[in-house]
């Protein structure tokens, strides 16, 4: 790793705007964040998948991959992240490093004819340039490629140094978050700029999730000036400099990003979630108080109590029928990046029962709240495949709320399961959002599969006369 | 007859290959009591498992190294050998199979003095049969990784020497990353049909067939017994399927003298025949009853669809055998293959396809090509999506991976009865939307250049070996 890029991971390891790292000491906090896997026994993407994910947002981008075929021959168009317009962020381009480009170190001429190709054929406002481990390691000077063909083509390259070997997904997320410091943020003008102007970091519209936040703003007259990087333009991310009050999302993705936004152009921050009921309302509060401190109209902060008024007044109302259907039943919450509180206080809301959420991420503000919402917190770490298979086996719970890694664990023990992480199809953002998640909940806990998958099969009934094929119940007459 | 063609360009967009140690992998997972270890970074393991569960809605035992930035500049032998007896340790697997990637690859260690030092020291492993290849991403794709590691698992399982019984009636299948677990089923049925036992290497069909157990298993549950590797060299005779397994066919002939027959394509009539003619041969039978009765379906099954494909115009990109095996079937039942993209040049069947020119490249490749030709209708696998969307045309999904369809290990093209169901689905496409007739497809439409194919494939290529 040269050492310019390790200089930057042990800055991003000292990050004070993170919640983890404020609660360390000085002796803990020196140590870093950089934990070494465990060869065997690890999980998780790397920090190119990342850093990655963080930036293929940018729908009008080409995202260029450099590297050998794995890196996105494997992994592209996986992620089912919405755009409202352009589509070149769904193509799949690398440079498809074969034995001969890296023996003959024909890596960066490799990469000059690429960035011409791509150019050429897509006109994109820019280019941004993945660094991957292999010519990482072989050294090749992205840098120096990435500036030339910038000042060549006049196209903004810009160098995304996160080979995987750096370290986590999550550490590509926040070195995906320096690149656009470094490279992008601040090198547009906006064409028009306002007192309500904001820029939200770390929501990625998975599933269109943005808009299903951004008609709440829009009723406010708070602008989304760059969403950073969901459905997002490029130019608009370059000019999010302008923004009044910056909204952080996922903080775990970007909170260096925004406080050094702070540092350097003066742009307060705070740290909210658009998930849950409660929370989206907390969060159209702050950023219309932060606007009206900004020079925002003084009445913005009552508009949005209006608002957050007859939004939560709907969403309960669409979420009401579903209660019957809910009440009582055990959620196991295992999730990674999502706040667990945020969806712990809504489900107990409708009267379901959260046996355990996990804590993977969480930060002890976030751990203090969950014990304050549950009478009997059981907080848990990570669990182990075969744990949480045999825990829902055992009937601990009636659903589990997960990410795709603990599907299987809930399916193959015959127990319902609900996809909330980032492969997730479902839209579970703002007030529709959390309506749709528990009309999801109830699609799933009451179909009749589950009851028939769980019958023994014949040869199960031992001694047991074969039982009678029931006839098939008639529709209900109204 | 065809040129093959590899187009000189920097970048590929929207790639058609998945990697070589993913396909390594997939073969590791067709062994029972598996788990496969990918030796790289973290990502090198976790996109391959995140496509292969898109793929299959199955769980992976599949593991990595762990290389990172240490490692990566003063070696991954440590790392190989904590992550080797971790995972006996843990998930106490049978096998293990390791693949090797780019990243370790270009650094260029010895990996197999440092495995053999490691099996040498480690007793914990003793337990545990551990395979590598080397399978780095920058060389070849799917077919080539899967290839490599059935070889390696040859060279290192198998009890070398004639072993042959006068009784024997087992009949080995070196299987190709293109068949799925309904298809290794029929293949195994079919075999059975005339009195002998096959034994399958990788079979999928025992542990990537989507099933539920009643306890949860930490590795593959299903696949290829070791004992039955072992084996291998008690068979009457190796069947190999497609051009990728021939070095395995090979290595094994060469292991155990037990004699082996490739065969290129076994989807369409006349390759299925020359399975049927094989096997009876093999065990001295006529063909079953049941056997005659799926030939004569699929013959019904042929002249009923040859309305919907004769003419129709197709393009397809997949590996290379795949794309033989697919070129073929389609252009026998009349239809013109406009476009072949296919993933590398390895195999000699290439330039005998039923099309002008095979491309060595990607699915933008097949996009503007299949555009230009005005195909009707692309065969590829499920990242050919975005072009069909944007040729506004149908997509008959083939190949590795599939995540937009379930029950893809279900689905057969092998054989009479495969080969049926295939040709149903792809008919039933054309069927689907056969429209109404309009005044302007008449009077106001242009003149069609019209130009006559060959009517008959070569087939004698499949018999080759």
């Amino acid at each position: 790793m040269g050492e310019n890029l390790k200089a930057k991971v042990a800055e991003l390891f000292n990050e004070p705007g993170c919640a983890t790292n404020q609660a360390k000491s000085e002796a803990e906090r020196k140590k870093g964040c950089a934990r070494r896997l465990t060869p065997g026994a690890a999980a998780g993407g790397c920090a190119f998948d990342g850093a990655k994910i963080a930036l293929q947002p940018i729908t009008d981008a080409v995202h260029l991959v450099h590297g050998p075929l794995a890196c996105e021959g494997n992994a592209w168009d996986g992620r089912n992240v919405a755009s409202s317009g352009p589509k070149t962020y769904r193509l799949g381009m690398t440079t498809d490093m074969s034995e001969l480009d890296i023996v003959m170190g024909h890596g960066e001429k490799r990469l000059w004819g690429a960035i011409q190709e791509a150019l050429a054929r897509y006109r994109p406002p820019a280019i941004f340039v993945y660094e991957t481990c292999v010519p990482a390691m072989i050294g090749d000077d992205i840098d120096a490629v990435c500036k030339h063909a910038s000042e060549k083509l006049g196209t903004p390259c810009i160098p995304v140094h996160a080979p995987g070997f750096a370290g986590s997904k999550n550490l590509g997320n926040k070195l995906a978050g320096e690149a656009l410091l470094e490279h992008v943020i601040g090198t547009v003008e906006p064409d028009r700029t306002g007192p309500t102007d904001i820029a939200i970091l770390g929501e990625f519209n998975l599933s269109g999730e943005l808009w299903q936040v951004k008609p709440l703003l829009e009723k406010l007259g708070i602008r989304v000036l760059a969403s950073i990087t969901g459905d997002a333009r490029y130019r608009e991310v370059a000019s999010a400099h302008r923004a009044r009050v910056t909204m952080v999302s996922c903080s775990a993705a970007f909170i260096n990003l925004a406080r050094k936004m702070q540092e350097r152009w003066g742009i307060p921050y705070f740290e909210g979630s658009f998930y849950g009921i409660s929370d989206t309302s907390e969060a159209l509060r702050t950023l219309a108080r932060m606007l009206v401190e900004r020079g925002a109209p003084a009445d913005l902060g009552e508009r949005a109590e209006a608002l957050i008024e007859a939004e939560e007044a709907r969403a309960w109302r669409r979420i009401e029928p579903y209660r019957a259907a809910l009440a009582g039943k055990r959620v196991l919450l295992y999730t990674g990046g999502v706040k667990s509180w945020s969806i712990v206080s809504a489900l107990q809301e409708i009267g379901m029962v959260v046996v355990a959420t996990s804590v993977r991420k969480s930060t002890e503000g976030d751990k203090a709240r969950i014990t304050d919402l549950m009478e009997d917190p059981q907080m848990v770490g990570a669990v182990p495949a075969r744990e949480m298979y045999q825990r829902l086996k055992r009937g601990e719970a009636d659903i589990l709320l997960s990410g795709g890694k603990s599907q299987f664990s809930a399916l193959k023990a015959k127990v319902p399961w609900l996809d909330i992480n980032q492969e997730r199809h479902q839209a579970y953002a703002g007030y529709d959002g959390m309506a749709n998640l528990v009309a999801e909940l109830a699609r799933s806990l009451t179909n009749p599969v589950w009851e028939d998958v769980r019958r023994p099969a014949p040869w199960e009934a031992a001694g047991e006369k074969a039982a009678e094929i029931a006839p098939a119940p008639l529709p209900q007459s109204a | 007859m065809a040129i093959v063609v590899a187009p000189k360009k920097d970048v590929s967009i929207n790639p058609l290959k998945s990697s070589a140690p993913l396909g390594a992998a997939l073969a590791y997972l067709g062994i029972d009591g598996a788990v496969p270890l990918l030796h790289g970074a973290q990502g090198c393991a976790s996109f391959a498992l995140t496509l292969t569960v898109r793929h299959f809605k199955e769980d992976m035992p599949l593991q990595t190294t762990g290389i990172g930035e240490v490692e990566t500049v003063l070696g991954g032998a440590e790392n190989l050998e904590e992550a080797l007896v971790n995972v006996a340790a843990r998930m106490q697997p049978a096998f293990i199979g390791i693949a090797s990637t780019a990243l370790m690859e270009t650094r260029g260690e010895d990996f197999a003095a440092d495995l053999a030092a490691i099996l040498r020291r480690r007793r914990e492993l003793d337990r545990t049969a551990v395979v590598m290849a080397a399978t780095p991403d920058y060389a070849g794709a799917l077919e080539e990784g899967w290839s490599r590691a059935v070889t390696a698992i040859m060279e290192s399982l198998v009890v070398p020497g004639e072993r042959r019984g006068r009784a024997a009636r087992q009949v080995n299948v070196l299987a190709g990353v293109h068949q799925t677990a309904a298809d290794i089923d029929a293949l195994k049925a079919t075999i059975a049909a005339f009195g002998l036992v096959p034994v399958v290497l990788p079979d999928l069909s025992g542990s990537l067939d989507g099933h539920v157990n009643e306890a949860f298993s930490p590795t593959t549950s299903g696949g290829t017994a070791l004992a039955d590797i072992a084996d291998l060299g008690e068979a009457l005779a190796t069947i190999a399927i497609g051009e990728h397994m021939r070095p395995a066919a090979e290595a094994l002939e060469g292991l155990t003298g037990v004699p082996s027959r490739l065969f290129a394509s076994l989807t369409g009539l006349e390759p299925a025949d020359a399975l049927i003619a094989h096997l009876s041969k093999l065990s001295g039978q006529e063909a079953p009853p049941e056997i005659k009765r799926q030939r004569s379906q699929l013959l019904d099954a042929m002249l009923d669809c040859h309305f919907f494909l004769g003419g129709r115009r197709i393009a397809i990109a997949a590996d290379p055998d795949l794309l033989t095996a697919m070129a073929f079937f389609l252009a026998g039942l009349g239809a013109k293959i406009v476009t072949a993209v296919t993933t590398s040049s390895h195999s000699p069947l290439l330039a005998s396809l039923p099309c002008e020119e095979v491309v060595v490249g990607d699915l933008m490749d097949l996009e503007e090509r299949a555009g230009a030709a005005g195909a009707e209708m692309i065969v590829t696998h499920s990242h050919g999506r975005q072009a069909a969307e944007r040729l506004g045309v149908k997509h008959l999904r083939m190949g590795f991976p599939i995540f937009d369809r379930l029950g893809v290990q279900h689905r057969t093209s092998l054989g009479y009865a495969g080969t049926r169901q295939l040709l149903y689905e792809v008919a039933n496409m054309f069927l689907a939307d056969i429209g109404e007739a309009r005044p302007e497809d008449f009077a106001a439409a242009e003149v069609p250049a019209v130009t006559l194919q060959e009517g008959r494939h070569a087939g004698a290529t499949f018999a080759a070996g």
